[in-house]
């Protein structure tokens, strides 16, 4: 006979698996966006990085004599290279999916404990992993085109598989132009002339992702409705970088990039509604959740306004990563009966 | 009236309309009742009949002992069958002191005393009569209610609070006794605040339950009695969280509600009070609920006390399916049970039959830190990581974080999408602690034993030398004595 | 070069100075350690953790030649606090170990020889020549004294009954997804 089972004897319909599932679902508008932005290339760069997500899990997993079936369900290990093939150039050799999505999931999962354990975002680990490392292919944009326009399958295989380079359509993203421009000293309104001004349904050059902002939107919108996520995070992340490119392009708009701009470009949609609120390496509570989305925005703004590198989202998500322990730590909620420190309440003396 | 937010809590399905429709029925006399010795908070009652004496109904048959304790009496009329070791309602599956008694079949009751106006009776008496009925706390907490309102009574308790939550899925006891009972009810209410001189009285009943809303509003109109409704959501019956809701204050966690006030009474405790002060009868029965999946035919029965789940199953029609687990009390706080061969007592609100289905739940998986417990939690804590500490072995860890002021309402492992049986670690963990407790205490009653035997050991000693010294003083004082007369 | 050794040579001599003024000053006399842990062990001198009484064990335990887990009358508590004062991790998994046992007298076989009432560390027996003996449990703490001195075999120490009020929950099973 079963052993006695402790109350409650009743649950609530929801499983680790239905969560990843809803927040695949709600990755799908943009992915599919990409996919019609940037035609088979980027379809096969998307099926390979899940492939080897779900190959290398499988592999520690077997290596660590443990059931591979349920962990691979639970969906963490393919959203995890699915978040990352979507801050990718869209058309990366494949060795760079594959290499990013088994060191996302080996080394920056599986390494440290598997789901839950993990510090650091596996998907921005990779990332960051891969932009030190291979600077010139994760760099190497495309411009968008209309599905039609793109490269057949055929010819998509040869540019994800062998390599081919396709010169002619080559492209600086947007954040890179800028900052390239800026630097160079060349103040904003002529930096911007013959580009595309970044739109809601994707307009640069830039990973996959990151261009259709409005979709992403839309999937961050559904996630907070279905509770998957709460608004804190995202919203602090967006206020994080929106309220100093206010204040600063205010004061100097020849130096300084719009608030518009800093919304609807690089990975930020990406990162403020699918990256920063990864449960796992995020804070627990409402309000830590914003200080720590109110510090990825503000590191990403400053890191694109001073730093080496055009885009700063993955390096803000790691080191708020780091700090999130802290929060835990110093942002608690308050116990019934008792004030903010753990005091318990003084009685309350007679009214009447 | 304005209500104050609340804050965590969630919403299980109600499963209530398996049984709130159904009306009260009586429970025929069982042929044999096993009443426990100890059905409420505090030290257990003393048994004050003997093997084969022949009791009547209400007649007192243990006596509380202690200050926290309720007195405990003969639900029907009979012979004492056994005094002994019987089956408890309880998930260990072990036995409590039980007194068993055959029934006559004549359910006669003791002649009872029966004041003429009970409202006339003095605030200590009916506190009094409140003790003597054995009447305890029937939301569940089982606290013996007399201490309560004597309590109450010291600390000038200025509101009264009636809790009709009754938030638990599937049970509809509460709810069927306030639309078929209002106005003894309501009757019970004032006689509870006559005893303790509250100001404000109130009666929070969920928002889900209009019909007793309805009922209890037409019978409390022209009283002092305000009948208020409350959003219906789980934990809404804790009494802490019935408080804050009516009143806004929150009662110190290293204190009593009366320490801001107030007094928290359910509403069938308010029944009970007014059957214990009117008629002088004790509380030897109570209205359950029989319901879940499995249940042919759930409903709502009065039930003498000590009448075993497997009667109640038996006159519900039986299962109509095998059930997948039986469940002492509701889904959320109740107790499964590995036998129905276990008696009801004060404090059981339901016996529940739930199938597979109904149960939902799977296997645990790693915590993926989502942070669902704690929104969900009424009180405050972190679940995820109090539980991350005591399953590394570390309770300690876990009191720092508050695991003594959870209250085991099985939100958050009720919410926890890796299923982790949340509130299963936290309820391990308090029992740790208590038995290193109960262990420091042996160990310093040991050590001050062992050296008292020392030192008593060392005083014989001493005293032996003593005496053997004196001894030997003396002798030679009488060998000096008569080595001087020899010469 | 010359105020170099001149000035560490000075500081070598204040810091030298004021250490031995602090050995002085600070001097603890005795092992104040033992002390503290003798307080902590159960003082009724069983012997059971092989070392001559609980002032021993103490002594053993300060100079870390015994575990802290020594001490089977103390159970969990006592490794516990031990470890806590010793600042040591302590592994109390395999304390919990043997189930709580108490000494119970099997009347038809007690003489009243008196023998185990004397050795009782806790006076834990009660009992008088030519008279059966009994034991009063709150204070037996099932060191095994009397078992050994009994010639009869009456006096054994017997697992407790789990009670209602001593039962809690299991410690929930951690399904590890071990491939079989």
């Amino acid at each position: 006979m079963n052993p006695i089972a402790h109350s409650p004897h009743a649950h609530a319909p929801i499983s680790v698996g239905r969560v990843m599932a809803l927040v695949m679902l709600a990755l799908t508008p943009a992915t599919l966006s990409g996919f019609w932005l940037y035609g088979w290339p980027a379809v096969n760069l998307w099926a390979v990085s899940l492939l080897a997500a779900l190959l290398g899990e499988a592999l520690v997993l077997r290596l660590q004599q443990r059931e591979i079936k349920p962990v691979l369900m639970d969906g963490s290990g393919i959203l995890t290279a699915w978040l990352l093939v979507l801050s990718l150039p869209p058309w990366a050799p494949w060795w760079i999916a594959v290499l990013g999505s088994l060191f996302a999931v080996i080394i920056s999962k599986q390494l440290y404990g598997g789901l839950g354990q993990n510090p650091f975002n596996p998907a921005m680990a990779a990332r960051v992993m891969l932009l030190i490392s291979f600077p010139v292919e994760m760099t190497t944009w495309t411009a968008p085109q209309a599905f039609a326009r793109a490269p057949g399958w055929l010819e998509s295989l040869s540019i994800t598989f062998s390599g081919a380079q396709v010169d002619a359509i080559a492209s600086a993203s947007l954040l890179g132009h800028v900052k390239t421009e800026f630097t160079r000293g060349i103040e904003w309104q002529q930096a911007m002339s013959g580009y595309h001004a970044p739109a809601l349904w994707g307009g640069g050059a830039g990973s996959m992702g990151e261009t259709a902002a409005l979709f992403l939107l839309v999937g961050g919108l559904f996630l907070i409705y279905k509770r998957v996520i709460t608004w804190h995070a995202p919203a602090a992340m967006l206020a994080g970088v929106v309220v100093p490119a206010m204040i600063f392009s205010a004061i100097n708009p020849a130096h300084f990039a719009g608030p518009l701009y800093h919304l609807l470009s690089g990975g930020l949609m990406l990162g403020a509604f699918f990256i920063i609120t990864d449960p796992v390496t995020s804070p627990n509570t409402g309000t830590g959740q914003f200080i720590f989305g109110l510090g990825c925005g503000l590191l990403t703004w400053i890191i694109r306004t001073w730093g080496g590198y055009p885009e700063g989202v993955a390096f803000a998500v790691m080191l708020m990563n780091a700090a999130t322990p802290i929060i835990d730590h110093y942002v608690k909620p308050r116990i019934y009966g008792r004030n903010r420190r753990g005091v318990s309440l003084e009685p309350v003396k007679k009214e009447s | 009236m304005k209500l104050f937010k609340l804050r965590g809590g969630v919403h299980p399905q109600g499963w209530k309309e398996l049984a709130s429709e159904r009306e009260i029925r009586i429970l025929p006399l069982p042929e044999r009742l096993f009443v426990p010795l100890q059905q409420h908070v505090g030290a257990p009652a003393q048994p004050l009949v003997r093997v084969g004496e022949h009791v009547l109904k209400g007649q007192l048959i243990a006596a509380s002992q202690g200050f926290i304790s309720a007195a405990v009496h003969s639900p029907t009329s009979g012979r004492i069958s056994a005094i002994g070791d019987y089956a408890a309602a309880h998930p260990s599956g072990l036995t409590a002191p039980t007194v068993t008694i055959a029934s006559d079949g004549d359910d006669r009751w003791l002649d009872t005393d029966v004041p003429a106006d009970p409202f006339l009776l003095t605030p200590e008496d009916i506190a009094a009569r409140v003790g003597k009925a054995g009447i305890v706390g029937l939301g569940g907490a089982t606290f013996p209610s007399a201490v309560k309102l004597n309590l109450s009574r010291k600390n000038n308790v200025h509101t009264l609070i009636i809790n009709g939550g009754e938030c638990e899925p599937y049970i509809t006891c509460d709810d069927r006794l306030m639309r078929e009972h209002a106005s003894n009810i309501i009757e019970g209410v004032r006689l509870i605040r006559h005893a303790v001189g509250a100001v404000n009285v109130m009666v929070g009943i969920e928002e889900n339950k209009p019909a007793a809303l309805f009922a209890m509003q037409t019978a409390a109109a022209g009283t002092e009695v305000k009948v208020i409704a409350v959003p219906a959501m789980y934990p809404m019956g804790w009494d802490k969280q019935m408080i804050r809701a009516l009143t806004g204050r929150e009662v110190p966690a290293d204190g009593r509600s009366a320490d801001i006030g107030v007094l928290v009474h359910n509403v069938a405790t308010a029944f009970a009070v007014r059957d214990a002060v009117r008629f002088g009868r004790p509380l030897v029965s109570r209205l359950v609920t029989v319901s879940g999946g499995a249940v042919a035919e759930p409903g709502n029965l009065m039930v003498p006390v000590g009448t075993l789940v497997e009667t109640l199953f038996g006159y519900c029609g039986g299962f109509s399916s095998k059930p997948a687990r039986l469940v002492l009390g509701g889904p959320m706080m109740g107790m499964e049970l590995s036998t129905i061969n276990v008696p009801v007592v004060k404090g059981t609100s339901g016996v529940l039959a739930l199938t597979k289905g109904e149960i939902g739940r799977e296997q645990a998986s790693p915590c993926i830190r989502c942070s669902s417990c704690i929104r969900a939690c009424p009180v405050g804590l972190l679940p995820l990581q109090m539980a991350a500490h005591i399953r590394a072995g570390d309770s300690a860890g876990a009191v720092s974080q508050g695991l003594k002021d959870c209250i085991a309402c099985g939100c958050c492992s009720f919410v926890c999408p890796s299923h982790i049986p949340l509130v299963h670690y936290f309820n391990f963990a308090k029992g740790e602690l208590m038995e290193q407790e109960r262990g420091k205490l042996k160990q310093e009653a040991t050590k001050k034993l062992a050296d008292e035997r020392i030192a008593r050991i060392q005083r014989i000693e001493q005293e032996r030398q003593a005496a053997a010294a004196k001894r030997k003083a003396a002798r030679e004082a009488r060998e000096l004595a008569a080595k001087a007369g020899t010469v | 070069m010359i105020t170099a050794i001149a000035s560490l040579t000075i500081l070598g001599a204040i810091l030298g100075l004021i250490l031995g003024v602090a050995a002085r000053v600070f001097r603890v006399e005795g092992n104040a350690l033992v002390a503290e842990l003798t307080d902590i062990l159960p003082g009724s001198q069983c012997g059971q953790c092989g070392f001559p009484g609980c002032s021993g064990a103490a002594q053993a335990l300060a100079e870390g030649h015994a575990p802290v887990t020594l001490c089977p009358p103390g159970g969990r508590a006592v490794a516990l606090a031990l470890a806590a004062k010793l600042g040591v991790e302590a592994d109390v998994s395999g304390v919990q170990d043997a189930r709580p046992m108490i000494a119970e007298v099997r009347e038809e076989l007690c003489i009243g020889c008196t023998r185990c009432f004397k050795v009782c560390p806790t006076d834990a027996i009660m009992g008088a020549a030519q008279q059966i003996h009994s034991v009063f449990r709150e204070a037996c703490t099932a060191c095994g004294k009397c078992e050994a001195v009994c010639p009869t075999e009456s006096i054994t120490l017997q697992p407790v009954q789990l009670t209602l009020h001593a039962w809690y929950w299991h410690k929930p099973v951690t399904q590890t997804t071990i491939a079989a």
